[in-house]
């Protein structure tokens, strides 16, 4: 069947019409390719941004997240009282609690000296807090008061804290106005809402904070028994406590904040208009340059109709040329794109990452966008009268 | 007389433009062409050659009259059969009218590809053949741009011939070329027709390259004027 086809085979002539012109394919792979990067990066952007709002609340050991319902996200987390956390506790099927402080407070950059707002939470050193195995020997740094752990992958504008540490020089600064001290360096990673973190001891937060209530935490972490069904103890937690608090799966905390940059801020439509911006001038760039390839070859298209060539072979030259076109502008496109996604994860420490379902999308708008104009620029081929030629 | 005409045309006038500007161009011609034969077509500039030669091409639609290429009626025909009509007849033009992406080969295969249940190998090597034929075996790979007018119009005959027509209809294919090329271009024409028992029709106005012709016809103002031939 194969072979039936390739005998069938005529010449290439999209392919040739094209390669043949190399200025205006060239003009018109650098527009398909900066469209498919705008779009790319722009929704990049967005869903790494999205992601990033989450990058703490993944990292933490628990099933079920107990929350105030006065909290909108990461940035505005309001208190509840700690007792409902241990009244929690008294369900058969939750085995661990956490009970964990977060705010925002002014870290001092300790090299120049500039204050800049990093998260900071607060737990007991003994309680589980992150997933990773490493990090209880860390936290056992924090039962000394006044110690901190920073966060090694914060933003560079937090001072070279980590480096210093490795260098093994005594890293210390000032929190809110009072002095800490480094005892180690976890990775966590910065978020759409804070630019840093630190992990530190209840007590050491409290003294760092001393407004904060000290009966009241802003996120409860529960742990399950394995074989526990986690959405019906969330519906038994959610109907025993009482109203001053929330209970979210792990899952359900996650796209809680999520949502919030989705739905409360304009992040999702301005990456999404920028991509469409990107699909709009490519689409303008693609016509132009399809419909003045067939109007100039329109002599040799009649030509070819007063050969016997019909219109439907024809129009299906100018198909081809648009697939070609498609598929030759999205390879550099997601390339430099590639490229591009680790630039911006190394300056911004966004993660901003190619997947799958989003290199399909972009493909399948440029392939929207090149089969569109291609099909436009059909119109102009019934221009040609093959009675004009002679 | 068994051999069915190739062109058979009988009363075929034409005219172009709408309302006041209607302007008769072609009034009451008849004429037929025999298989094999090479049919010459002079007159002044404007008389309406050209506009005859596109109507028995296939390429206009028959206002009034008969006309018939290879036994079919093309008065009231639709598309399709006219473009299928129009795989069986070579046109040569006054320009050459070649596709400027393609090699002189390639050029020449797209006369080939138009033939039916032939594999990609066998329609290329008849493409080669015919460049051959017409004397350019050197050229294959040269873009038109890189041809001389001359062989420009070799390519043209060997891409009209390509498909194997038993028609040809050509339009002043030497006006473009000096004398001499023109002279030897118009016999590599009849010769390779002849071999393909291909009947030709030409329109010129090159007085030096008559004597091709098995007949002549003049035309005046849309008119045949009675054959000398
Ligand atoms: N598409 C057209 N529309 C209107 N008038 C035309 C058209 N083509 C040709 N004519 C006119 O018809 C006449 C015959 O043209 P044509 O057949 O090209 O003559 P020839 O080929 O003998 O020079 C000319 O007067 C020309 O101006
Ligand atoms: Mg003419």
């Amino acid at each position: 069947m194969t072979i039936y086809f390739w005998d069938k085979r005529r010449i290439p002539l999209a392919w040739l019409l094209l390669t043949r012109q190399p200025l205006r394919l060239f003009v018109a792979l650098a527009g398909i390719c900066f469209a498919g990067i705008l779009m790319f990066m722009q929704l990049g952007f967005r869903d790494g941004l999205f992601d990033a709002s989450v990058t703490v609340h993944k990292l933490f050991d628990a099933d079920v997240v107990l929350i105030s319902p006065r909290s909108m996200s990461s940035i505005s987390m309001s208190g509840f009282p700690r007792r409902r956390l241990i009244q929690a506790m008294a369900h058969p099927d939750v085995v661990g609690i956490t009970p964990v402080n977060w705010n925002f407070l002014l870290w001092r950059n300790p090299k120049n000296l500039s204050t800049r707002s990093i998260l900071a939470l607060g737990f007991e050193p003994n309680d589980l807090l992150l997933k990773d195995p490493q990090f209880t020997s860390k936290a056992n740094t924090l039962t000394i008061k006044g110690r901190v752990l920073f966060d090694e992958l914060s933003r560079d504008e937090f001072g070279p804290v980590p480096a210093w540490f490795r260098d093994g020089r005594v890293v210390e600064t000032e929190v809110a106005g009072k002095r800490v001290r480094v005892s180690g360096l976890v990775s966590l990673g910065p978020s759409f809402g804070a630019d840093g973190n630190i992990l530190t001891s209840r007590e050491t937060f409290l003294e760092l904070l001393p407004g904060t209530p000290p009966g009241s935490i802003e996120i409860g972490l529960v742990r399950l028994r394995s074989d526990a069904n986690k959405d019906n103890i969330v519906k038994a937690l959610n109907l025993s406590l009482p109203t001053d608090v929330r209970v979210l799966t792990k899952k359900e905390f996650i796209e809680f904040e999520k949502n919030y940059w989705r739905s409360s801020t304009s992040i999702g439509f301005i990456f999404s208009l920028g991509a469409a911006m990107g699909f709009v001038v490519g689409c303008v760039i693609v016509y132009q340059i399809l419909y003045s390839d067939v109007s100039d070859h329109l002599p040799e298209y009649a030509t070819l109709m007063a050969m016997g060539y019909r219109l439907k072979t024809l129009l299906g030259v100018v198909a081809r040329e648009g697939i070609l076109l498609a598929i030759m502008g999205y390879l550099p496109a997601y390339g430099s794109a590639q490229l591009l996604y680790a630039l911006v994860r190394n300056s911004t420490k966004l993660p901003v990452e190619m997947d799958l379902q989003r290199a399909i999308l972009v493909f399948i708008l440029i392939l929207f966008m090149c089969m569109g104009s291609a099909l436009v620029a059909m119109r102009r081929l019934a221009d040609a009268d093959p009675a004009e030629i002679f | 007389m068994l051999k069915k005409s190739t062109v058979k045309i009988s009363g075929l006038s034409h005219w172009y433009g709408k309302g006041s500007m209607k302007r008769q161009v072609l009034k009451s011609i008849s004429m037929d062409i025999a298989p094999g034969e090479v049919v010459l077509l002079t007159g002044p500039s404007g008389c309406g050659k050209t506009t005859l030669l596109t109507l028995i091409g296939a390429l206009r639609k028959v206002q009034l009259g008969e006309l018939s290429v290879f036994g079919h009626e093309l008065r009231g025909s639709s598309q399709k059969t006219r473009q299928l009509l129009r795989r069986r007849i070579g046109m040569i033009f006054q320009g050459h009218n070649l596709l400027r992406c393609l090699s002189a080969e390639q050029n020449v295969q797209m006369g080939s590809d138009l033939l039916k249940g032939l594999s990609y190998r066998d329609r290329r090597t008849q493409a080669c053949e015919w460049l051959n034929a017409v004397g350019l075996e050197d050229q294959k790979r040269k873009l038109p741009h890189d041809l001389s007018g001359g062989q420009k119009q070799r390519v043209a005959i060997a891409r009209a011939l390509a498909a194997r027509p038993k028609l040809l209809l050509a339009d002043e294919p030497t006006s473009a070329l000096d004398s001499v090329t023109g002279r030897e271009i118009v016999d590599l024409l009849k010769k390779l027709a002849l071999e393909q028992s291909c009947s030709v029709l030409m329109v010129t106005h090159d007085p030096r390259i008559l004597d091709v012709a098995d007949r002549l016809l003049k035309m005046e103002d849309g008119q045949l004027l009675p054959s000398i031939g």
